[in-house]
C-alpha cells in the first residue's frame, strides 16, 4: 500500500473491524428482506388485479365459485393479502393453481438451476472481463485496442441473439447439447453428474456471460485509466515500484471500487438475461416457471417465484456490498 | 482524440437503419404477408456480378426451383440469369416475376420473404422502442423535475420508488407489467401497450439524472433572477432549469433505446409481443427459436443481425462507452 492510501484508511481502523461488520451485515440483511417482501407483494397484487385471475373459462360457475372459496379469492382483498403474508413468513407459499402442487416444491426444482446458471455466468464474466479491462486500461497496444473493440461488439450482441447463435452451432456440430438440462442416470456417481451438468451448463452460461463480461471490461478499463492517474500511483511509480506491480496491486484495488459499485446492477442484468437464455435454451429455471405462472395467472406461484428471484438478487447485492466494503470501508450505504 | 471515427460510423449506421424503417414500403419487394407456396423455407438468393463463365454483368441472381417438396430441397438454375431491376414497380429492387420471387434473405416456413418482413418489421420494432423511449424520457423528466424542484417528501418518495425499480431485473418488470394486461391483443393495441409498459419500466433512469440536475440548477443565480423578474415556478422550471438537462436526456435516449429494442424482441419471442402474422423482429425470431427450423433455415436469424446492427450503431454513437457506466454517471453520486 502507498502511504497516501494508508493515511486514508487509518482513521477507520481505530476500532477492531468486527465492531462495524455485524451491524453492517445486519442492516444489509434487513434491506434484503424488505426487497423480497416488496417484490413478492407487488407481484401478488399485480396478478390479483389482472383480468382473468381466478376466473374459469367455460367451466361450471358452481365449481368456479367453490374453487374461489377454497382458495379464499372471494374474501376482501386486504384480508387475502393478510392471509398470504402470514403464510409466507412461515415459508408456506400456497399451492400452484396450474400444477396443483405446492409452490415451494416447484421452486425447489427450478431455483437451483437459475442460481447455478447465474453464478456461473457472473464468475465467467468477471474472470474474462476484469483482466481484459486491466489490460486495456493500463496500456496502449494493438492487442489492448483489439480487446476494447471486441467488447464494444459483444456489448451489442444481447443474450437473446447470442444464445440463438450458439444453439445453431451446437445443433449443427453436435459438440454440445442444444439446450435443456440432462437428467443423470440414477446410479451415476457425483463426478459423472457434475460432468453431465457441466456439458449442459456451458452454452447457456457463455450466452449469459459474454455481454456482462464486455460491460465489466469497459468499466474496469475506464476505472483503471482513472486509477493510474491518481497521485498515490504516480508516487508509487516514482519510488521505483515496478509498473506491473503498481498496476496489479495498487491500481487494481483503487479501480475495483467503481466496478464493484455497480455489481448489484449487474446481478440484476444477469437475472434479466437468465430469463431470455432459459427461454431460448430450455433451461429449466426460475424464468421459465415465472413466465408460465404469469401467463396462467397462477397467483401464488408468481408471488413465490418473485420472492425467490428477489432473494437471489438480494444475495447477489449483499455479496457485492460486502466486496465493496472490503475494498473501500468508507462506502455510503443506500437505503435499499 | 480530435478525430472520432467510431461515433461517425455509428451515426452513419443509425441513419441507414432509420432510412430503411421510414422508407420500408419502398424498400421491401413484397407484402410481408404474401406467401409463395412453392418456396417454403427457400434459401437466400445471393446477388452475383460474375457468372460461371467468368463474365461480368449487372447485379443478377440465379432463380431457384423446388427439387423435392418433402425435403424442401432447392436447386439453383445456373443457366438463367435474372438481372435485378432497380426502382421499378414502386420498390427499390425487384426481379422479373416470371422466374419466381426474389428472396434476398430466403423464405420462412410459410414461404414469406424474410427480407420484406425484416424491412417492414423494423418499423414496428424500432417504432415501439422510440415511442417507449419518448415516454420514459417525458415521465422521467417530469418526475425528476418535480422531485428536484420541490425536494422534501416528494423527492424522497419518488427517488426511493426509482431506486426500487432500477434494482429489479428490467426484463421481469416489463414482463410482469405486460403479462397482467389481457394476453391476446390486436397489433395496434400491442404497439401502444408495449410502448406504455416499457416507458413505465424505463422512467427511473432519466428521472434520477434530471432530479440531480434540477436540484443543483434551481439554486443558481439565473433561476433566482428569473424569479426576481416575476416568473412563476412552472416558467422557471420549464423555460430556465429543465433545458440544463438536455444533454443528459440525449445520453439517456441512447441508453434506453437499445434496451427497449431488446425488450420488444424478448416479449415477442416469448409470445407476449406482436402476434403472428405481424412482422416484428422478435416475432420473426420465434420461428428461429425452434431447433428444427434453426438448423434447416439459419437465415431466419436475419432479425437477430438487424438487432445487433441497430444496438451496435447506438453504442458507437454514444462513443462506445458501456451503458452501465453512463447510468452511473447520470445518477447522482451522493443523493
Amino acid at each position: 500500500m502507498t502511504p497516501i492510501q494508508r493515511d486514508r484508511g487509518d482513521a477507520f481502523h481505530v476500532l477492531p473491524s468486527t465492531f462495524y461488520v455485524f451491524p453492517f451485515l445486519l442492516r444489509r440483511a434487513l434491506s434484503a428482506l424488505l426487497l423480497i417482501l416488496l417484490v413478492s407483494s407487488s407481484s401478488l397484487v399485480l396478478v390479483r388485479l389482472a383480468p382473468g385471475t381466478g376466473e374459469g373459462i367455460g367451466a361450471d360457475p358452481a365449481i368456479v365459485a367453490a374453487e374461489r372459496h377454497r382458495l379464499g379469492l372471494d374474501r376482501p382483498l386486504l384480508e387475502q393479502y393478510g392471509a398470504w403474508l402470514v403464510r409466507t413468513v412461515r415459508f408456506d407459499f400456497g399451492e400452484s393453481l396450474r400444477f396443483r402442487r405446492p409452490v415451494s416444491s416447484l421452486i425447489r426444482e427450478n431455483a437451483p438451476n437459475t442460481a447455478l446458471l447465474g453464478a456461473t455466468a457472473m464468475l465467467l464474466a468477471t474472470l474474462i472481463g476484469l483482466p481484459l479491462g486491466v489490460l486495456t486500461g493500463s496500456r496502449r497496444s494493438a492487442l489492448a485496442s483489439a480487446a476494447g473493440g471486441a467488447s464494444i461488439v459483444f456489448l451489442s450482441i444481447p443474450s437473446l441473439v447470442l444464445s440463438l447463435g450458439l444453439l445453431l452451432v451446437a445443433a449443427r456440430t453436435g459438440w454440445l447439447p442444444a439446450g435443456g438440462l440432462g437428467v443423470p442416470a440414477p446410479d451415476a456417481g457425483l463426478l459423472e453428474r457434475g460432468a453431465l451438468t457441466l456439458r449442459y451448463l456451458l452454452l447457456p452460461s457463455i450466452a449469459l456471460a459474454l455481454p456482462v463480461a464486455a460491460s465489466i471490461e469497459r468499466l474496469e478499463s475506464r476505472a483503471m485509466a482513472d486509477a493510474l492517474a491518481e497521485p498515490c500511483i504516480v508516487a508509487a511509480l516514482a519510488r521505483g515500484v515496478p509498473a506491473r506491480r503498481v498496476v496489479w496491486r495498487h491500481a487494481l484495488r483503487l479501480s475495483l471500487k467503481p466496478v464493484l459499485a455497480i455489481y448489484g446492477i449487474l446481478v440484476g442484468s444477469v437475472l434479466s438475461g437468465s430469463f431470455i437464455v432459459e427461454q431460448v435454451m430450455s433451461w429449466p429455471g426460475l424464468g421459465v416457471l415465472m413466465f408460465d405462472a404469469l401467463t396462467a395467472r397462477d397467483l401464488f406461484l408468481v408471488a413465490g417465484c418473485a420472492a425467490t428471484g428477489a432473494a437471489l438478487l438480494a444475495v447477489g447485492i449483499l455479496i457485492s456490498d460486502v466486496a465493496l466494503a472490503a475494498v473501500d470501508p468508507r462506502i455510503e450505504e443506500p437505503l435499499l | 482524440m480530435t478525430r472520432r471515427p467510431l461515433p461517425a460510423l455509428g451515426v452513419a449506421l443509425l441513419g441507414l437503419v432509420a432510412l430503411v424503417a421510414v422508407a420500408a414500403p419502398l424498400v421491401a419487394p413484397y407484402d410481408p404477408g404474401r406467401q409463395f407456396g412453392d418456396f417454403a423455407s427457400a434459401p437466400p438468393m445471393r446477388p452475383h456480378v460474375i457468372d460461371d463463365a467468368g463474365a461480368w454483368h449487372l447485379p443478377f441472381v440465379y432463380p431457384i426451383r423446388l427439387v423435392t417438396r418433402l425435403e424442401r430441397r432447392y436447386d439453383e438454375d445456373r443457366a438463367t440469369r435474372v438481372t435485378l431491376r432497380w426502382g421499378r414497380g414502386g420498390t427499390l429492387v425487384s426481379a422479373d416475376e416470371g422466374t419466381g420471387p426474389l428472396l434476398l434473405l430466403g423464405a420462412d416456413s410459410l414461404g414469406r420473404d424474410v427480407f420484406s418482413r425484416l424491412v417492414r418489421g423494423s418499423r414496428l420494432s424500432l417504432g415501439v422502442s422510440v415511442l417507449a423511449t419518448l415516454c420514459a424520457l417525458v415521465v422521467g423528466a417530469l418526475v425528476g423535475a418535480a422531485a428536484g424542484f420541490r425536494g422534501g417528501t416528494i423527492d424522497a418518495l419518488a427517488m426511493n420508488v426509482a431506486d426500487f425499480v432500477i434494482v429489479l431485473p428490467a426484463i421481469y418488470v416489463v414482463l410482469a407489467l405486460r403479462a397482467v394486461m389481457p394476453l391476446v391483443l390486436s397489433t395496434s393495441e400491442v404497439f401502444w401497450t408495449l410502448a406504455a409498459v416499457m416507458g413505465l419500466a424505463g422512467w427511473p433512469y432519466p428521472a434520477r439524472g434530471v432530479r440531480a440536475v434540477v436540484a443543483v440548477e434551481r439554486r443558481m443565480e439565473y433561476a433566482e433572477a428569473a424569479r426576481a423578474l416575476g416568473a412563476g415556478p412552472w416558467r422557471i422550471l420549464l423555460r430556465h432549469v429543465l433545458p440544463a438537462a438536455k444533454g443528459l436526456l440525449a445520453v439517456q435516449a441512447t441508453l434506453l433505446l437499445p434496451s427497449f429494442i431488446l425488450a420488444e424482441a424478448t416479449l415477442s419471442y416469448v409470445g407476449l409481443g406482436f402476434p403472428e402474422p405481424t412482422p416484428s423482429w422478435g416475432a420473426m425470431l420465434q420461428e428461429a427459436g425452434r431447433i428444427s427450423s434453426l438448423v434447416d433455415a439459419p437465415w431466419l436469424l436475419a432479425p437477430a443481425a438487424a438487432i445487433v446492427i441497430s444496438v451496435l450503431a447506438l453504442h458507437l454513437t454514444a462513443g462506445g462507452r458501456p451503458t452501465l457506466e453512463r447510468t452511473v454517471q447520470a445518477a447522482p453520486v451522493n443523493n
